[in-house]
């Protein structure tokens, strides 16, 4: 059975490989601009797209002669569906719970 | 900010102060029973109603468990809660996750809006999670596992 959401989470516990996948939020690029600035090397971050892309965290498009990485929607799409029905739960049950002291006052 | 966060809306019938006092100060009665991370059912959960005031839920024994604590406090239109508690329902001190709920006239009813931002810090835990992630713990974990399930 593949965990996605273990494996998703797995991929950012690396800090490094956080920080690239949140400058690949902020604006999709390809490696040279994901990497420009950073203190690890092009192929080292090369790599740590690579674990993201697995992870189903970043996706790559083909762009020209480069390949121009973006989030992936799908990759946390696990843990959002999660926790969207644990608060529609508890809002549910605060609901019920706040109308029935409404009708008994 | 990378990962969207999660919105859920109800509306009630009571007014804005009434469900701000509802929300926060009967919020043991009202949460789902099962759904804590205590090693046994809740019989309170408690936010202390001031900025740094501590989230948490105790159960029949007078054990506490911490879920988080008080970000914003401001009645009765909004407040800000540190959600402390990692995707395996562990309580994680350096993690902290926002919880947000406001309460916004509807008619004569109030509109409940619940924010969940900063979802990317999830990772920070991930090594535990996945320690944990398999490891029986019932009720939300099981829900859990159902999800992951469908999606294998």
């Amino acid at each position: 059975m593949t965990n996605r959401i273990a494996v998703a989470l797995n991929a950012l516990a690396d800090p490094t490989r956080r920080t690239i996948f949140e400058r690949v939020g902020a604006a999709p690029g390809a490696v040279g601009e994901i990497a420009a600035g950073l203190p690890v090397s092009r192929p080292a971050v090369s790599q740590h797209l690579k674990v993201l892309k697995e992870a189903g965290l970043v996706t790559d498009t083909p762009d020209g002669t480069r390949r121009v990485y973006r989030l992936d929607p799908r990759g946390l799409g696990a843990l959002r569906e999660w926790l969207d029905r644990f608060w529609g739960e508890q809002l549910g049950a605060f609901k019920d719970f706040a109308d029935q002291q409404e009708s008994s006052e | 900010m990378s990962i969207a966060p999660i919105v859920q809306s109800v509306t009630v019938a009571v007014p804005p102060d009434r469900a701000f006092t509802l929300f926060t100060g009967s919020i043991g009665r009202w949460w789902k029973r099962g759904m804590t991370i205590g090693a046994k059912p809740h019989e309170e959960v408690v936010i202390e109603p001031h900025v740094g005031g501590r989230w948490f839920e105790r159960d029949e024994d007078g054990a506490e468990t911490e879920w988080g604590k008080v970000l914003a406090w401001e009645p009765p239109g909004r407040v800000l809660l540190g959600w402390q508690i990692d995707a395996a329902f562990k309580y994680d001190p350096d993690l902290i996750t926002e919880v947000e709920v406001t309460f916004v006239p509807d008619g004569t009813g109030t509109r409940v809006t619940l924010t969940h931002s900063r979802l990317e810090r999830f990772g920070d835990s991930a090594e535990r999670i996945a320690a944990q992630l398999g490891g029986g713990w019932p009720g939300l974990l099981q829900l859990f596992a159902e999800l992951t399930e469908k999606d294998a």
